[in-house]
């Protein structure tokens, strides 16, 4: 079995980013395994512009974004296989890859990167009854149908979930000339970026119904319409509100689930909030050497998140190479008050006080709020936000003598202080 | 002339055209759908029954304990998912534990071997440990087994086309007409065939077409069952099917594991006017998934993967109708409701046996009886997965990540004998798309495959043949 010291699992901006943050701390023995035919990842049908406003002062389109990265890893000549699918990672860092040029291939890493990214949740998870018609599609794969293969999904288009990738869609099959008629979301708020309510439904004057869901979808061979209803606070859907919307097609934006099962393979540990691994600052798992970053570790709004995140994994998993060892003693972190999780998760009560960000995510639509760091009760940080939103990830960015405070302490919590939910 | 056409391309019409496939004759199967196994045989519960249910002295009795029987062999020979996982009967009341041992003795008259009550909470959790608290007793059928009807469908399909049976597609038949020297068969299409003997194994259809031809009408009436599927971290929940025992609430519903480890629920029962109507309806998953916890309360709903559902051929005779019909040289194979799958087996053999001695055919001098179905990359050791990709480097490309499907499995699924056409027939035959994302993931890469294979367009991939294509065109 052949050694590599670190092996990175995806080559999309999570992975790129963690192999040109561990290449420029000193690692050379690197290997990105991609599965798709190019590195990139998801960013190569996100032909939209927006990605890149905080890395690079720039608003650039997916593919550009991914570009950028994949030149400095072909730059510093990190080695990568592509159409290479990674099907086990073990407990003790043996990775199993399958390519039709190598074969079945396992290497044994001193360090792994799980870089793995999300899937769609599908129909089928949140139970929509109804006819079995062509036509139903998660709004990931059509996107990809559309930006990669060039072709429409359908031409009457009613959209389920108000996700950014929901509401990326409305605006691209716009374009392409079908009709979206709808776009409907569940919650009394939106899971996605407000720029792209404005900039993909407002300015395409495409209705968007909050509190609603599909309930039914009609037509046999061909999806002919969807029935909307009304939901309650319990979120049940109301039957007096029922109507139809004839379409052709319904794309589904009801989350996105990270892709933990080669995770799960090496007995990492997950956290059933973000379905991510748990991880401490240094986006370690609770196995040693094993590291998460980007979409697998938490569902991220921002790709200039992910980057920073994946160059922190990336630095960190050459230190752990290097003989830094973990520390056994942890904090873990408690989220009250409306903050749903934190991104780590955990904290290593060691003596290395550096600069760390916490990325987090609120349950709620709450106005004039603090985001606060207590330590033992005391707030030792406060950010005051007039907003804070589900589908908008905040993120902490704590100095070192702050951490030295947390590190010692004996709880932590990350709370919203004067909460007023919306 | 052909010698004989079968309507209807499911387990039954499969089953038969392969056993008939041993004899010199030209048989062809007519099937509406763009593949086999589209109706009753890929949406139902996959359970081959111990006998016990089913009327003493009726057909269903008869072929179910003859065709359960059969599934070790049959499964070996032809390379289908089939394990004898065992079937308990739960008893949730006291009052009620007669009602099992009224079962055993049924079973017993059919001829169902090794059955036995367990009495007790603690003894029934032995067997099945995250059963309910609620279950007093239950009927223990140790012969009960799982299947995969599609690929066991599949599977009959390719090995009679090896034997040279012809399959027609999308080939509805409109009428039969029966004449001095045999019959004249009419598709939608405008396909006409004449063939000495015709064979009714059209499922909820087979009323129609029985009643083209026959004076004695039947009448056959789609009744619909819903089923939930939950993913496979769920599949240590149960290990035998387990069914629950009928009360005056009604007939319950089961819990079991499936061939490919997913547990499975349901289904509820609803008659339909529309012979095409699978819907399923959020009242109806609500009650299949309600009724299954009283079994298992440990399901979770956050755990389903998708629903489905099927149509039983529910004729109100209260049992199959096997045989030569009053018109010479018609037969019947209708009603096939449970136990339809587990009599299958049987059902062929007979059938076949039957038409074969009427007319006189002689037995073919080579006939393929076994047949090897697609080596599926997800169960090989690794050792085997790599002399697969040294065969054939398409074996290691993952093109469905859920379920860990290769393109040589895909490739292999639309190049062999009545291969698949669509997104279905690859999904029946290889799992890409059972997965947790449902597809969600390999869709587009599939339908590239199914394009280059086939020499189509992207566009004019279908779901399931017919109108169901799966984009509207090309992007501006």
């Amino acid at each position: 079995m052949r050694n590599i010291n670190l092996v990175i699992v995806g080559g999309g901006p999570a992975g790129l980013a963690a192999a040109k943050a561990a290449y420029d701390a000193g690692e050379r023995d690197i290997l990105i395994l991609e599965r798709e035919a190019e590195l990139g990842g998801i960013l190569n049908q996100c032909i939209h512009n927006g990605f890149g406003l905080h890395t690079f002062k720039e608003e650039l389109t997916g593919p550009e974004y991914a570009a950028r990265y994949i030149t400095e890893v072909i730059n510093r000549n990190i080695c990568y296989k592509l159409n290479a699918t990674v099907i086990d990672v073990s407990n003790s860092k043996v990775v199993t890859y399958v390519s039709a040029e190598d074969g079945l291939v396992q290497l044994q890493a001193k360090a792994i990167i799980l870089a793995c990214g999300c899937r769609e949740r599908p129909r089928g998870a949140i139970n929509i009854a109804g006819m079995r018609g062509a036509g139903v599609f998660s709004a990931g794969t059509a996107q990809k149908l559309v930006n990669i293969d060039g072709y429409l999904p359908g031409k009457e288009v009613v959209i389920l979930g108000s996700g950014d990738i929901g509401l990326i869609m409305a605006r691209r099959m716009t374009f392409e000339g079908a009709h979206v008629s709808a776009v409907v979301e569940l919650m009394p708020y939106s899971s996605g970026l407000n720029r792209n309510i404005v900039q993909c439904l407002n300015d395409f004057d495409i209705p968007l119904y909050f509190s609603h869901t599909v309930v039914d979808i009609k037509g046999k061979d061909r999806v002919e319409g969807v029935v909307i209803a009304q939901v309650d606070e319990k979120l049940q859907p109301i039957k007096s509100t029922e109507r139809l919307i004839p379409c052709d097609t319904l794309l589904l934006s009801v989350g996105l689930l990270p892709e933990n099962e080669l995770a799960k393979n090496a007995e990492v540990q997950l956290s059933n909030t973000t379905g991510g691994a748990v991880v401490d600052e240094n986006l370690m798992t609770n196995v040693d050497g094993v590291f998460e970053c980007g979409n697998v570790l938490h569902v991220h709004d921002l790709v200039d998140f992910v980057s920073a995140e994946s160059e922190n994994a990336g630095k960190c998993a050459v230190d752990y190479i290097n003989g830094i060892a973990p520390c056994r003693d942890k904090t873990v972190i408690s989220c009250t008050n409306g903050v749903r999780y934190c991104v780590p998760t955990v904290l290593n009560r060691d003596e290395h006080y550096a600069p760390q960000s916490f990325k987090m995510r609120v349950a709620n639509v709450f106005k004039k709020v603090e985001l606060a760091v207590l330590a033992d009760g005391v707030k030792i940080y406060g950010r005051k936000r007039p907003v804070v939103a589900p589908g908008e990830m905040e993120n902490i960015t704590l100095t070192a003598e702050q951490m030295q405070t947390l590190k010692q302490a004996k709880t932590v919590e990350i709370t919203l202080i004067k909460g007023e939910v919306k | 002339m052909k010698d004989i056409i079968i309507i209807g391309g499911g387990v039954i019409g499969c089953g038969i055209a392969r056993e008939l496939a041993r004899y010199q004759a030209d048989i062809t199967v007519l099937e509406r759908g763009n593949d086999v196994s589209v109706g009753t045989s890929k949406a139902n519960s996959g359970i081959v029954h111990g006998g016990y249910d089913a009327k003493p002295d009726t057909l269903k009795a008869k072929y179910n304990v003859a065709g359960n029987a059969m599934f070790d062999e049959l499964s070996r020979e032809l390379d289908f998912p089939f394990r004898r996982n065992g079937s308990m009967v739960l008893c949730f009341d006291e009052k009620q534990i007669d009602g099992l041992t009224e079962l055993l003795n049924r079973g017993l008259k059919n001829g169902v071997k090794d059955m036995y009550i367990v009495k007790g909470n603690a003894e029934v959790k032995k067997l099945e440990p995250y059963v309910s608290d609620n279950v007093v007793a239950a009927l223990v059928v140790p012969t009960g087994g799982i299947v995969s009807p599609y690929e066991m469908t599949v599977a009959y399909a390719e090995n009679a086309a090896v034997n040279g049976v012809e399959f027609r597609f999308l080939s509805e038949v409109t009428s039969v007409k029966k004449d001095k020297d045999g019959f004249t068969v009419t598709c939608a299409d405008g396909y006409t065939e004449r063939a000495k003997i015709v064979i009714n194994a059209a499922g909820v259809y087979a009323d129609v077409i029985n009643n083209m031809v026959c004076k004695r009408k039947l009448n056959i009436v789609a009744r619909k069952g819903d089923y939930v599927l939950m993913d496979k971290t769920c599949g240590y929940l149960a290990d035998h099917t387990m069914f629950q025992l009928p009360t005056k609430m009604g007939k319950g519903v089961l819990v079991t594991p499936t061939t490919h480890g997913n547990i499975l629920v349901g289904p509820t029962a609803t008659d339909v006017d529309d012979k095409d109507d699978v819907n399923t309806t959020a009242d109806e998953l609500n009650e299949a998934f309600a009724k299954a916890s009283l079994t298992v309360p440990s399901l979770a709903r956050r755990n389903i993967i998708t629903q489905f559902s099927g149509l039983r051929a529910h004729l109100d005779l209260d049992d199959f109708v096997v045989g030569e019909s009053e018109v010479q040289g018609f037969y019947n194979v209708a009603g096939i409701e449970s136990p339809g799958l587990s009599a299958a087996p049987a059902i062929a053999v007979d059938v076949a046996l039957n038409v074969a001695n009427k007319l006189g055919l002689k037995q073919k001098p080579h006939f393929e009886a076994k047949r090897k179905g697609i080596p599926q990359f997800s169960k090989l050791s690794n050792t085997e997965r790599e002399k697969l990709i040294d065969q054939n480097p398409l074996y290691g490309k993952i093109v469905c990540r859920c379920e860990v499907v290769t393109e040589g499995e895909i490739v292999d699924s639309i190049r062999r004998p009545v291969g698949a056409k669509d997104l279905d027939g690859v999904k029946r035959r290889t799992r890409a798309g059972m997965g947790r994302c449902q597809a969600g993931f390999c869709t587009p890469r599939i339908m590239e495959i199914i394009a280059r294979e086939l020499g189509l367009d992207m566009a004019d991939v279908t779901k399931r043949g017919g109108e169901t294509n799966v984009v509207v065109g090309k992007t501006k």
